[in-house]
C-alpha cells in the first residue's frame, strides 16, 4: 500500500464532474461501472496524474460500485499511477523496433542528462522517466509519450529542446 | 501503383472534418444500407467481399457476423477493438487519426447489419489524442443526423461512443476487452459461450478491428464481388502494412494482397529497400507473435516459390518454414541485430502483458524472460536453449487466450533459424558483453567460430 505515505487533495471541481456524468452517461443506466477506466483517466489528470486511496474512493462512490472494484482495475493497468510521479513523465518504448533504432541508447541519455535512473524522478519534481512496452509508434522511432502525446522521430537534439520546453511551461500535456 | 480502398483520400486537405469527408462521398455507404439493403444482404455483402478479419487472425468478418444471436431478443452489440497493441502494428492508428469518419462510417453500416443499436469504440488509452479525435468526429456525425433515433428517416437507432483502454496489451482480446469495458481488468474469458451468443453485458456482440470495420463502406458502395476480384484466392481486398525496422521509408501502407515480398521491401512506392544499405537478416511479417524468418526464406518460400504478402503465402510450409500476416506488423531487421536480445526483448514483452490469470502463461512468460535475459547477458548455459524449447512448447495451447501461443511462437522460432546464434552467446559470453555486439561485428562475421567448434 505504498501511496498511504504521499498525501493528495481531493478535488472534484464541476467542470470534472461534468466531464464525468458526459462520460458515464455512454452507457445504460445500470451499467455506470463501464465507466471506471475513462473516468480515472480524467480524474488522475486533474489531481497531478496520479490516484491515493481516498481518490480512487471517491471514484467508486461516484459510479456506486465498492472501493475494491476500483482497486484492482488501478493496479492492472499500466497507465494509473499509485504514487505521486514527475509533472512531465518521458515514457519511453523500448519494444524491438524502437530498440533497433535507439531507444535504449536515447534513454540513458535522457536519464543522464536528467541526472536520474529509469523509473525515478528528480528531486524537484519535474521529471519522470520510464521505459514502457509498445506504444504503436513502430514505424516513427525512437518515441515517446508525454501526457496525452507522442514525440517521435527522437534524436538527443529533439530530446534536449522538449526538456528546455518543459522548463518553460511550454508543453502541452492533456488535450481538453 | 497498387489499388487503394482504406487510403485513397487520405491526402484530401481537411479530410479529418466531417464537411470534407462528405464533400467526398463520406457516409453514402450509409445511405446504401439504410435506404437499399436489407441488414442480412449488408452481411451477404460482406461475406461475398471474402473480408477476413484484419487484427490478426484472419477470420471471415461476414461468417463472425452472421453467427450474431438476432433470437435471443437481446440488444445487440457492435464493438471496434482499436486496442492496437501488437509489437509492429501501427495502421489502424493511422486510420482513425487522419480519416476517422471512416471507422464512424463503418460502424454505422456494420451496426445495421448486425441490429445493434448501441456500439463502441474501445481505443488504447496511449493514444489519448486519438480518442479525442474520434470524440469529436462521432459529435459530429450526431450533429449531421448520422447517429441518434431514426436515422435518415428509418427505423433504424444507433447510439456510438469512444471508450479508451488504460495500457494493457491483453485488452486486444476481444473477451478481455469486453471486459475491460465493463469497467473491469483485462482477464480473457474461457470460451464458449463466444461473444456472438453473450459478449458485453452477457449480450450478443461482435468484436472487430478497425482496418475490418473501415473496408466494410467500400465493399457496401461497390459490391463483395469487387472487393473479392482484389487479392489472390482467399487473400482478397487490399491490407494496411505497417513497416517499421532497419528500413528506409518505415510506414503505413496499403497493399493489394498478394503483392511480392521483394517489392513491397524494394520498391520506391513502399518501404524502398533496407536502411543504409546494410544486409537483410530476418522479417517479423505480421506483429510480434508471429514466428521470425530468416533471410533466405523470405523472398522466397522453402519450395522456391516468390513469397507474396497473402495470408496463405506467409504461412505457406507453417512454422517450420512460414510464419504468418499476423496484423500487418512488418519488421525488419539488418544484420547488426542481435536476435537472442530481440527474441528476449518480446518476452519481456509478453511477461509484462501477461494477465496472469492461467499458470503457464503467468510462469512460463517469467522464465522465458529470464532465461534469455541471462543468455544475452553472458550468464547462459547450453542446457538453456533446450530449456527455452521445454517452456515455450508447454506454454502452447494451454492457455486460456492466444497470448500464451503469441509469447511461446517468437521463442520457437528464433531457436528453429538461428540456433547457432543462441549457441555462441553461450560459447563466446565476453564477446556479447555489449548490448550492441552485433552492430560493431555482425554475426555472420562471428559465425565460423561456432562451425569449428561444432562436432
Amino acid at each position: 500500500m505504498e501511496n498511504t505515505q504521499y498525501k493528495q487533495e481531493i478535488n472534484i471541481t464541476p467542470e470534472l464532474m461534468t466531464r464525468i456524468n458526459e462520460l458515464i452517461g455512454h452507457y445504460p443506466d445500470d451499467k455506470r461501472k463501464s465507466a471506471l477506466l475513462p473516468v480515472l483517466h480524467e480524474v488522475q489528470d486533474a489531481h497531478e496524474n496520479w490516484l491515493s486511496y481516498p481518490l480512487m474512493d471517491k471514484v467508486a462512490e461516484i459510479l456506486n460500485i465498492q472501493p475494491i472494484e476500483v482497486y484492482e482495475v488501478v493496479s492492472f493497468y499500466t497507465m494509473y499511477n499509485q504514487k505521486p510521479i514527475g509533472k512531465y513523465m518521458f515514457e519511453f518504448c523500448r519494444t524491438s523496433c524502437c530498440a533497433v533504432r535507439g531507444a535504449e541508447d536515447l534513454m540513458d541519455y535522457t536519464c543522464e542528462k536528467l541526472g536520474i535512473k529509469e523509473g525515478e524522478t528528480t528531486p524537484d519534481g519535474m521529471f519522470t522517466v520510464v521505459g514502457v512496452e509498445c506504444l504503436g509508434a513502430c514505424g516513427y522511432a525512437p518515441m515517446m509519450q508525454v501526457g496525452d502525446f507522442y514525440k517521435e522521430h527522437l534524436t538527443k537534439e529533439k530530446v534536449d529542446t522538449i526538456i528546455a520546453e518543459c522548463r518553460e511551461g511550454k508543453i502541452n500535456l492533456h488535450d481538453k | 501503383m497498387g489499388r487503394k480502398i482504406l487510403l485513397d483520400k487520405i491526402n484530401i486537405p481537411g479530410i479529418k472534418t466531417y464537411e470534407v469527408y462528405r464533400q467526398n462521398g463520406g457516409y453514402a455507404s450509409v445511405e446504401k444500407a439504410l435506404k437499399t439493403l436489407t441488414p442480412d444482404e449488408v452481411t451477404e455483402e460482406v461475406k461475398t467481399s471474402g473480408l477476413r478479419g484484419r487484427g490478426g487472425a484472419g477470420f471471415p468478418v461476414g461468417l463472425k457476423w452472421s453467427f450474431i444471436d438476432k433470437k435471443s431478443g437481446k440488444p445487440r452489440h457492435l464493438v471496434c477493438n482499436a486496442d492496437e497493441s501488437e509489437p509492429g502494428t501501427f495502421k489502424d492508428r493511422f486510420l482513425m487519426e487522419y480519416i476517422p469518419h471512416l471507422l464512424i462510417e463503418g460502424m454505422i453500416t456494420s451496426s445495421y447489419a448486425l441490429g445493434a443499436n448501441l456500439s463502441y469504440i474501445y481505443i488504447r488509452g496511449e493514444y489519448m489524442w486519438v480518442f479525442k479525435i474520434l470524440e469529436r468526429a462521432i459529435k459530429e456525425a450526431y450533429a449531421a443526423g448520422w447517429l441518434g433515433k431514426n436515422i435518415l428517416g428509418t427505423d433504424f437507432s444507433l447510439d456510438l461512443h469512444v471508450h479508451c483502454g488504460a495500457g494493457a496489451y491483453i485488452c486486444g482480446e476481444e473477451t478481455a476487452l469486453i471486459e475491460s469495458l465493463e469497467g473491469k481488468r483485462g482477464n480473457p474469458r474461457i470460451k464458449p459461450p463466444f461473444p456472438a451468443v453473450s459478449g458485453l453485458w452477457a449480450n450478443p456482440t461482435v468484436v472487430n478491428n478497425v482496418e475490418s470495420i473501415a473496408a466494410v463502406p467500400w465493399i457496401i458502395n461497390n459490391s463483395g464481388a469487387d472487393y473479392a476480384a482484389i487479392g489472390i484466392g482467399r487473400s482478397t481486398g487490399t491490407k494496411l502494412i505497417s513497416a517499421s525496422g532497419h528500413i528506409k521509408n518505415p510506414g503505413v501502407y496499403e497493399i493489394e494482397l498478394g503483392l511480392s515480398v521483394e517489392e513491397f521491401m524494394n520498391s520506391d512506392e513502399y518501404l524502398g529497400g533496407m536502411m543504409n544499405d546494410r544486409p537483410l537478416k530476418a522479417l517479423v511479417p505480421g506483429g510480434s507473435s508471429v514466428p521470425i524468418l530468416p533471410a533466405h526464406l523470405i523472398y522466397k518460400t522453402a519450395n522456391g516459390d516468390d513469397r507474396l504478402m497473402t495470408y496463405e503465402s506467409l504461412s505457406d510450409g507453417g512454422f517450420a518454414t512460414g510464419s504468418m500476416l499476423g496484423s500487418g506488423g512488418f519488421i525488419v531487421y539488418n544484420d547488426t541485430t542481435c536476435i537472442v536480445r530481440n527474441t528476449w526483448n518480446f518476452s519481456r514483452f509478453y511477461h509484462h502483458e501477461s494477465c496472469g490469470q492461467c499458470s503457464p502463461c503467468r510462469e512460463g512468460t517469467g522464465w522465458l524472460e529470464k532465461v534469455l535475459h541471462r543468455i544475452e547477458n553472458g550468464h547462459g548455459r547450453m542446457e538453456d536453449i533446450d530449456l527455452l524449447w521445454d517452456i515455450q512448447s508447454k506454454i502452447e495451447g494451454n492457455t486460456i487466450c492466444p497470448l500464451g501461443d503469441a509469447a511461446a511462437w517468437p521463442v520457437a522460432a528464433a531457436i528453429r533459424h538461428f540456433r547457432d546464434e543462441f549457441e555462441y552467446h553461450v560459447r563466446f559470453p565476453e564477446k556479447i558483453k555489449n548490448r550492441d555486439h552485433f552492430v560493431e561485428e555482425p554475426f555472420e562475421k562471428v559465425r565460423h567460430l561456432i562451425a569449428k567448434q561444432t562436432v
